[in-house]
């Protein structure tokens, strides 16, 4: 038997207004490994990834859901949720780096605050954790009471995911995090989730299918809002079974 | 006839510095015309003296004092409650027909005539409430006449702080209070600090609304209480300008360079709130 899955999604179908952008999604992510969600532009990708801590019910939009989306068995959608601990626990990386307009010490405890978290030993241990984990420590900790916007692009990219490291979440969802970044700053955001992943689950939204392929430990492949195959990555990436699988991966289209 | 790109450019330019200068000449002559009948007033005495003789001499300090306290009161009331409804209309109100009547109001409320307000100051709070005619009455008046300014600023300000903050704050598991309180509000603060101003100096100007509600045609002494009445400048300068017969030139012009001091001193405080904040800000 295989090990329980940190996050299954079961049945799900998912709609802006009568736009369904989801068609019966059933997927099972295992703990502590990277998990790669790839497909062309306009295939669910983000939505599916928003959809695992909610970020789906900031949608100006009407939105509806049906299936079920369970992370280590838990309804994520049930009525007696805690929303914002769900969002501690699958914390979640965007492409564009948004840090907040605070001092790059104040946006890795920010979050940890707003939990009433004041002792500041904890507090700047985390900031030394998060930091280092996030392969960032060497290059600000001298300057950490400069604004995080006066940090590089891949600065940024770094200090948010430490910033999402901060509050120890079990799953980290990143989307395309390394889309505007240049290629010495990608191979450092990827170096440090392969640091990580003893530890954390990632679900990661690649900007390619090289990246795909170079950071995956599981993958599934997403086309129009279908789940087209989904597999450990060396069967995904060198032997599909479904040949829109081979197309895309070989580049035939995308 | 046709032009070159750079001609027409040139001749658009001259356009807009001549509607400029057009504009600035008036306030230029206005402003200077002031200053130079009224500066030969300012003394020691004129500032914190009591008028005498009918106000043809002696100082406007209750007038001064009294527009201080009108505007420190129609802070107290206007501030948080314009604040308040411009982090409402931004954060939390829905697209309904009831938000969209409250929008509608304020716009409205914007436009009305300010001696409207104060008939409704003098039905409202001196006759009904039975403050009587008294600083809380005229305060309480020119709070209502400031908040469209208040709430509006302050909505838009609110509303121009990036979407992607408040998605943060969120992904990290905040409150959507928490998001306005630590990340909101901090920026939007430079935008809602000049709507209280630009609103507190219109109502530290006005006339008409402090007429029935608070203001004192010659009352030689310093308020003692919210319910006394009091000078003010503005209706002050209305008064020896109008009312009082063979009143010195100087001492009217006095008094508008004052209140000209007064409200463009306000001014000059937002705009450097405004730039120092400006130069903190990085998106």
């Amino acid at each position: 038997m295989e090990t329980p899955a940190k996050i299954e999604l079961q049945h799900v179908h998912f709609a802006y207004e009568d736009h369904e952008v989801l068609h019966d999604i059933n997927l099972r992510i295992p703990p502590n490994q990277i998990f790669v969600l790839f497909g062309p532009a306009g295939s669910g990708k983000s939505t599916l990834l928003r959809l695992l801590n909610r970020l789906t019910d900031f949608s100006p939009e009407e939105t509806h859901l049906q299936g079920k989306v369970l992370l280590d068995g838990q309804d994520i959608f049930a009525p007696d949720v805690d929303v914002t601990r769900l969002r501690q626990r699958a914390g979640m990386v965007f492409a564009k780096p948004v840090p907040l307009p605070l001092s790059i010490r104040d946006n890795i405890t920010y979050g940890l605050t707003l939990g009433g978290r004041r002792d500041r030993s904890t507090l700047d241990e985390t900031v030394e954790r998060s930091l280092h984990a996030a392969a960032l420590w060497d290059e600000v900790k001298d300057r950490l009471d400069d604004p995080g916007m006066a940090l590089s692009g891949g600065q940024q990219q770094r200090l948010c995911l430490a910033r999402t490291l901060a509050l120890q979440p079990e799953v980290v969802l990143l989307d395309e995090p390394t889309s505007g970044l240049d290629p010495i700053s990608t191979l450092q955001v990827e170096e440090a989730l392969f640091q990580l992943r003893e530890s954390v689950t990632f679900i990661v939204v690649p900007h390619s299918v090289q990246q795909a392929a170079r950071v995956a430990d599981r993958a599934a492949f997403l086309l129009m809002g279908e789940l087209v195959e989904e597999g450990p990555a060396d069967v995904l990436f060198t032997r599909p079974k479904d040949k829109r699988t081979e197309d895309y991966v070989t580049g035939r289209f995308g | 006839m046709h032009l070159t790109p750079r001609a027409t450019q040139r001749i658009v330019f001259g356009a807009l510095t001549a509607a400029m200068v057009l504009v600035i000449i008036p306030l230029i002559f206005v402003i200077g015309y002031i200053v130079v009948q009224g500066a030969g007033a300012i003394s020691w005495e004129f500032l914190s003296g009591m008028p005498r003789n009918g106000m043809r001499e002696g100082g406007i300090l209750p007038a001064i004092v009294g527009t201080l306290f009108l505007t420190l009161g129609t802070a107290i009331f206007s501030v948080p409650i314009g604040i308040g409804g411009g982090i409402y209309l931004a954060e939390y109100a829905a697209d309904t027909p009831l938000t969209r009547a409250i929008r509608l109001s304020i716009i409205n409320l914007a436009g009305v005539p300010s001696v409207v307000y104060g008939l409704f100051g003098l039905g409202l709070f001196v006759l009904f409430l039975q403050f009587g005619t008294s600083i809380l009455a005229g305060s309480l008046t020119l709070g209502i006449l400031t908040l469209p300014v208040i709430i509006s600023t302050s909505e838009e300000a609110i509303r121009s702080v990036p979407q992607s903050f408040r998605v943060v704050n969120a992904a990290v598991g905040g409150t959507k209070w928490q998001g306005i309180r630590r990340i909101v509000l901090p920026q939007a603060l430079p935008g809602i600090i000049t709507g209280v101003i630009l609103g507190l100096e219109r109502a530290a100007g006005e006339t008409a609304p402090i007429l029935f509600t608070v203001a004192a045609f010659f009352l030689p002494r310093l308020p003692h209480s919210i319910f006394d009445q009091t000078m003010a400048l503005p209706y002050h300068l209305f008064v020896i300008s109008t009312q009082v017969p063979s009143m010195p030139v100087q001492i009217q012009y006095g008094t508008a360079l004052v209140l000209i001091v007064f409200v463009l001193s306000m001014n000059l405080t937002a705009t450097l709130i405004r730039r120092h904040y400006r130069r903190r800000r990085q998106w």
